[in-house]
């Protein structure tokens, strides 16, 4: 590993300083996945600003209704939350279907947002990566791709991102929160994340020196039903080959009135599936009308030689999550 | 400028260390303090045989950078015994069910298993846990909970299934 130099920032001025005199620097959370790439030399900071010390460690109630998740809560810790739990079950579960309770323990709310991609070409500097040395090439393509992506990919790279979290946030219309030199902005979560395009090294739209503070989630999906459905190739601690958020309210009549559908382990981001739920606002909330909506999405698919799977096993797990939601929302109403 | 100096407890003892920035909290462990039952499998995260316990939560010491550590409590399976006398309740319950048979995964297994049985008891649910238990009570911890809960800890010997009794007895 480099040598580096370390700072333990105590005040969010402390840490936005330290990122704007050090533009080598890298902020550290729980480490989980920046520590692991430095070991492999994929990340070589120059500076390390350890934002873990940071007054951003609480969940809090809005007065409107939203929740505001600091960006140095616990992952463990907010898939634990009350109020998370209750109120938007998609992000407990989705926490808690990711990594380890060692790593949960450790890993942050704003560190899950910047991890990076497990493309083992991503992680073996002997082979070429676009994200990781752009102009190398990229070793996927043509390689091994079962795990990659089906959507959204571009000639320079076919990597997934590989968080859950980032996949419900998405689907409940979550906010970023950041605060950098030009003061403070939000950006939709699942705007956060970026297709690769041209430009495969830059994962999310963070600009330099700025710092996640924290995540918003909305007032509007924390009374629907929602959920996280995960397809991995064993029961627990594993990245998913697909993976489902989704969060559905319906009127009495039966029809949707609001969806939020996401799918990870599919693109360069979490995908949100805009087509679909288009198609299904107004529509009867039914499995019929799910599947034919969920397919009209993944007509967008282009899967590489060996992923193919991906395209079934998404929309099967999507068309399930969604139905066992409007069983749940008509459960409700009947209340 | 790569080295800081940082204070920690380690099984109730003060350290303060002039650390390269870069030490693990496994390699301190290990190769300053001669703490060696924390083991180095994967040295990334995947593999829980160097887990260990910080301010009591169960973390993997190999991705844990030492100097973040400053003012922190570290608990190894050394510390987990009542004045190296007594063993702790899970330690006597792997011995009771034989619960390994290489031995090289089993701190991790026992400081995993310390960690989940206070994660469960102050109601952490786990991808298990029926959505629907009720927020803040306790979790009860059947096979399935145990399983789930300690599957950052592999053991290639294939001990899974005397390591679920043994957490089972004591919790």
């Amino acid at each position: 590993m480099k040598p580096f130099a370390y700072v333990r920032a105590g005040t969010v001025e402390e840490a936005t300083g330290a990122l704007a005199a050090h533009p080598g620097a890298r902020c550290l959370g729980g480490g989980t996945n920046l520590v692991d790439l430095m070991k492999l030399g994929v990340e070589r900071p120059d500076v390390l600003v350890d934002v873990t010390r940071l007054p951003l460690d609480t969940v809090e109630e809005l007065p409107d209704g939203s929740l505001r998740v600091g960006a140095t809560v616990r992952n463990s810790d907010l898939a634990a939350h009350p109020l998370v739990r209750d109120r938007y079950p998609a992000l407990s579960q989705a926490l808690l279907a990711g990594a380890s309770g060692q790593l949960r323990n450790a890993a942050t709310t704003g560190g899950n947002l910047l991890q990076r991609t497990r493309c083992p070409y991503f992680q073996d500097l002997s082979k070429p990566c676009n994200k990781r040395e752009p102009g190398s090439g990229c070793g996927a393509r043509e390689g091994t791709h079962r795990d990659h992506a089906v959507l959204g990919h571009s000639a320079h790279c076919v990597a997934t991102h590989p968080s859950d979290m980032s996949v419900a946030l998405a689907a409940l219309g979550a906010r970023v929160e950041l605060l950098g030199d030009d003061g403070a902005r939000e950006i939709p979560a699942d705007r956060f994340h970026r297709l690769p395009g041209d430009h495969p090294e830059r994962d999310t739209e963070i600009r330099p020196g700025e710092l996640i503070t924290g995540v918003l989630l909305p007032a509007a999906t924390a009374s629907l039903p929602s959920a996280y459905r995960k397809a991995r190739d064993r029961a627990s601690y594993a990245f998913a080959l697909a993976s489902v958020a989704a969060v559905l309210g319906t009127a009495d009549d039966g029809t949707v009135t609001h969806v939020g559908l996401a799918f990870g382990a599919l693109a360069h981001k979490p995908w949100r599936a805009e087509r679909a739920e288009a198609a299904l606002r107004g529509a009867p909330a039914t499995a019929d009308a799910f599947a034919h909506a969920v397919g009209l999405e993944l007509e967008a698919a282009r899967p590489l030689r060996d992923n193919g799977y991906k395209v079934p096993l998404a929309r099967n797990l999507a068309v399930d999550v969604l139905t066992r939601l409007a069983r749940t929302a008509r459960t409700q109403e009947d209340r | 400028m790569h080295r800081s100096e940082t204070t920690l407890t380690v099984n109730g003892k003060p350290h303060t260390l002039h650390l390269d920035h870069r030490r693990v909290l496994l390699d301190l462990l290990r190769e300053d303090l001669g703490l060696t039952g924390a083991k180095k499998g994967c040295d990334h995260g995947q593999c829980g045989a160097c887990t260990a316990l910080v301010d009591g939560r169960r973390v993997n010491t190999c991705l844990l950078l030492a100097v973040t550590l400053d003012g922190r409590e570290v608990t190894t399976v050394e510390g987990l015994t009542d004045g190296g006398e007594t063993p702790h309740p899970l330690q006597r319950a792997f011995l009771d069910r034989d619960a390994f048979q290489c031995g090289y995964c089993t701190p991790g297994q026992i400081c995993s298993a310390v960690g989940a049985l206070a994660e469960a008891a102050a109601g952490h649910p786990s991808h298990v846990t029926d959505p629907a238990a009720p927020s803040g009570r306790p979790v009860p911890l059947d096979a399935a909970e145990i399983r789930e809960r300690l599957s950052g800890n592999l053991c290639r010997c294939g001990a899974y299934p005397h390591i679920v009794e043994a957490v089972e007895d004591v919790s």
